[in-house]
């Protein structure tokens, strides 16, 4: 094989996979809105009065239905519906009287905070303790481990928030409470990404990151307890069909220390699937965060979606729906293109 | 292979159910589902789900037995928000019911939930993912194009979304759930059926002019349901917590009914005085879900080791 004609194939390979996966992503995100605009149509709640009010004209009334062509086919208000998405609109959020993309942008970058503080947890914690169990399968760290993060996966999120919150912080004060700041520290960072301790210490303010990092810290940890029992039991799995290959034996009769064969060779071979695994936890935090931040009293998209449904604020419940909906497609899309780049095995097949 | 004469085998019905060489089918089923009983009953863990499961059972079977109904639903204001005591085990609520009375009822909502959900989802499952797996072609690219669509969402923030355009209740929750739980079991059923489609006793049946629905519904469903089965236990925990999610958000079971997640939420407004108004609920939710967990994992453990 000659080099060239090699290096041709592999970015002819790379071409039509990235467009069988865009075929796939747009696919997905048609179902998407198809779905969401279901849900707008189904919805019991008339959107002309929720709009005008109960007591409009009738006149006012039929104005408004044709604005908001209430009039047209289906296909045809689909049709709309979707151009209207892809411009970005998605309408007027009735509970804040903003475009609903503003708001989402302006409530976004905390659940990020929230979600990525999660992740960092159940990464930093959940691979070491699979890999762990995985190297004493069957004693107790091995049980230890399998039955925590079988109990991170029963717990409900919002009752183990409630619970965090009971003891640290009414009982034992090591954390601050609800809220992503005590109050008397608003409006003293300027917002630049919107994550209050990003911006705080860009600005320099040691005292308001510390008090955000205190607040941020007990629904991180509770959050990122739910992703770490899967992180550690996905790793542990993966862990044991590595440590069961030949050249984990070659490696320590060769006389590498049982140390560097564990966590450099094959952990280094693991890395590949928890990439997959490690996008998709950060789908489910997403969703976990809806809960918490209800707990927490969290101003992020969760809340922010919480407060709309009671509002019956259906643009905002339906964009938020949308934004989680996207980042849960981009998420699974990033791994398929992770996946290669990562594993020069996937790189080269076919 | 075991040999004719075995020293210390057991007797009686034991050694009828363990026979070696059983002499009807029905001898046959029945040692190998006491077979697998001894190995699931090894299982102290799967044990412990199992005990929990039944507890729940026969706890929404039993409620009236076990609590008074008038304890759970009658408000009396003058004992709200009271302490453990022997009158009420759990304390009382904000409105003076009895929390314990209120779980054991809280256990039929849960219970009827879980049931609903799989009564709905098993036939989808299998009505999509059968066809799929069986017929392959267009059939199968269209229907888990489908299939990929509703896995590709968020589950909870698409049951929000459902149960907020539905209306809050439970119906609606069970709905909500269901279109969101269901593509996991069509891709393992057509999994299932695919590696089935080209097996000699399908193509008999066919030879003899059976028809596809006939082939499925009679050969290929029976031994799709048990890695369905328990696919749906392991499901379970995550159908409860996901249902306790949305009652706490107030979009399923509506207020006066005892939904466990319901009562969390109404828990939250005097947790830091009265704790175990929000907390024994969510205990009970807890407890029901890792029930589940333990049971699915046993489940599991038992079909691979006898598979593999």
């Amino acid at each position: 094989m000659t080099a060239p004609r090699g290096w041709v194939r592999q970015i002819a390979g790379l071409i039509r996979r990235i467009a069988g996966l865009l075929g796939s992503v747009s696919l997905t995100f048609l179902g998407l809105t198809c779905v969401t605009f279901v849900i707008g149509r189904v919805i019991p709640i008339d959107p002309v009065i929720a709009i005008v009010g109960e007591k409009a004209t009738r006149s006012t009334y039929e104005r408004v239905f044709k604005e908001l062509n209430l009039d047209r086919p289906i296909p045809e208000q689909y049709w709309i519906y979707l151009k209207k998405i892809l411009h970005g609109e998605f309408g007027t959020s009735l509970m804040t009287a903003h475009p609903v993309l503003s708001d989402l942008l302006r409530v976004f970058p905390a659940t990020l905070e929230l979600s990525v503080s999660a992740l960092i947890v159940g990464v930093c914690f959940g691979i070491p303790l699979g890999v762990v169990a995985a190297t004493h399968k069957g004693r107790w760290p091995d049980q230890i481990v399998r039955f925590g993060s079988l109990l991170g996966y029963s717990m409900p999120v919002f009752w183990l928030g409630l619970v965090g919150l009971l003891i640290f912080y009414a009982k034992l004060g090591w954390v601050e409470g609800p809220g992503r700041m005590d109050v008397s520290f608003d409006d003293i960072v300027p917002t630049v990404t919107g994550m209050i301790t990003v911006d705080s210490l860009l600005a320099g303010e040691d005292e308001v990151f510390w008090n955000a990092m205190s607040h941020l810290v007990l629904p991180a940890s509770i959050l990122g307890y739910l992703s770490l029992a899967y992180v550690a039991r996905m790793t542990r799995s993966f862990m044991l069909s590595q440590l069961r290959q030949e050249y984990v034996l070659a490696t320590l009769a060769k006389g590498l220390s049982p140390f560097r064969v564990v966590w450099i060779h094959a952990l280094g071979n693991v890395w590949v699937q928890l990439v997959t695994v490690i996008a998709l936890t950060f789908g489910s935090l997403l969703e976990g965060a809806v809960l918490t931040e209800t707990v927490f009293a969290w101003p992020g998209l969760g809340l922010y979606m919480k407060n709309s449904l009671f509002a019956a604020d259906l643009n905002a419940v339906i964009g938020g729906t949308m934004l989680i909906g996207v980042v849960y497609i981009v998420l699974n899309m990033l791994s398929d293109v992770i996946y290669p780049l990562v594993d020069p095995r996937a790189r080269t097949r076919k | 292979m075991s040999t004719p004469l075995r020293v210390g085998a057991p007797t009686g019905w034991r050694g009828w159910l363990l026979d070696p060489a059983p002499a009807s089918r029905n001898q046959a089923r029945l040692g190998r589902w006491y077979r697998a009983w001894l190995a699931f009953h090894r299982n102290g863990l799967a044990m412990t789900g199992l005990v929990i499961v039944a507890a729940l059972v026969l706890a929404a079977i039993f409620a009236p037995l076990l609590a008074d109904r008038e304890l759970a639903f009658h408000q009396v204001l003058e004992d709200r928000l009271q302490d453990f005591s022997w009158l009420h085990p759990f304390g009382t609520d904000e409105l003076g019911r009895d929390i314990y009375a209120r779980v054991v009822f809280g256990s039929r909502i849960t219970l009827t939930i879980v049931g609903l959900v799989s009564i709905i989802v098993l036939p989808v499952g299998l009505g999509i993912g059968l066809p799929a797996g069986y017929f392959g072609g267009w059939i199968d690219s269209v229907l888990m194009r489908i299939t990929d669509i509703f896995l590709a969402f968020p589950r909870l923030v698409l049951a929000l979304a459902f149960a907020a355009a539905l209306g809050p209740g439970i119906e609606n929750a069970v709905i909500a759930i269901s279109l969101t739980a269901w593509p996991p079991y069509a891709r393992l059923a057509r999994a299932e059926t695919m590696t089935r489609r080209h097996a000699e006793f399908i193509e008999a049946a066919q030879l003899q002019g059976a028809s596809s629905f006939r082939i499925l519904l009679t050969q290929i469903v029976p031994l799709c349901l048990p890695s369905v089965i328990i696919r749906l236990t392991l499901d379970m925990a995550g159908i409860i917590l996901t249902a306790a999610g949305l009652g706490f958000l107030g979009l399923g079971a509506q207020p006066p009914l005892p939904e466990w997640g319901a009562m969390v939420s109404t828990g939250r407004a005097v947790l830091l005085d009265q704790w175990w108004v929000a907390t024994i609920p969510g205990t009970a939710i807890f407890i029901v879900s890792l029930g589940f967990n333990l049971l699915g994992d046993g489940l599991r453990d038992l079909s691979e080791a006898r598979s593999g």
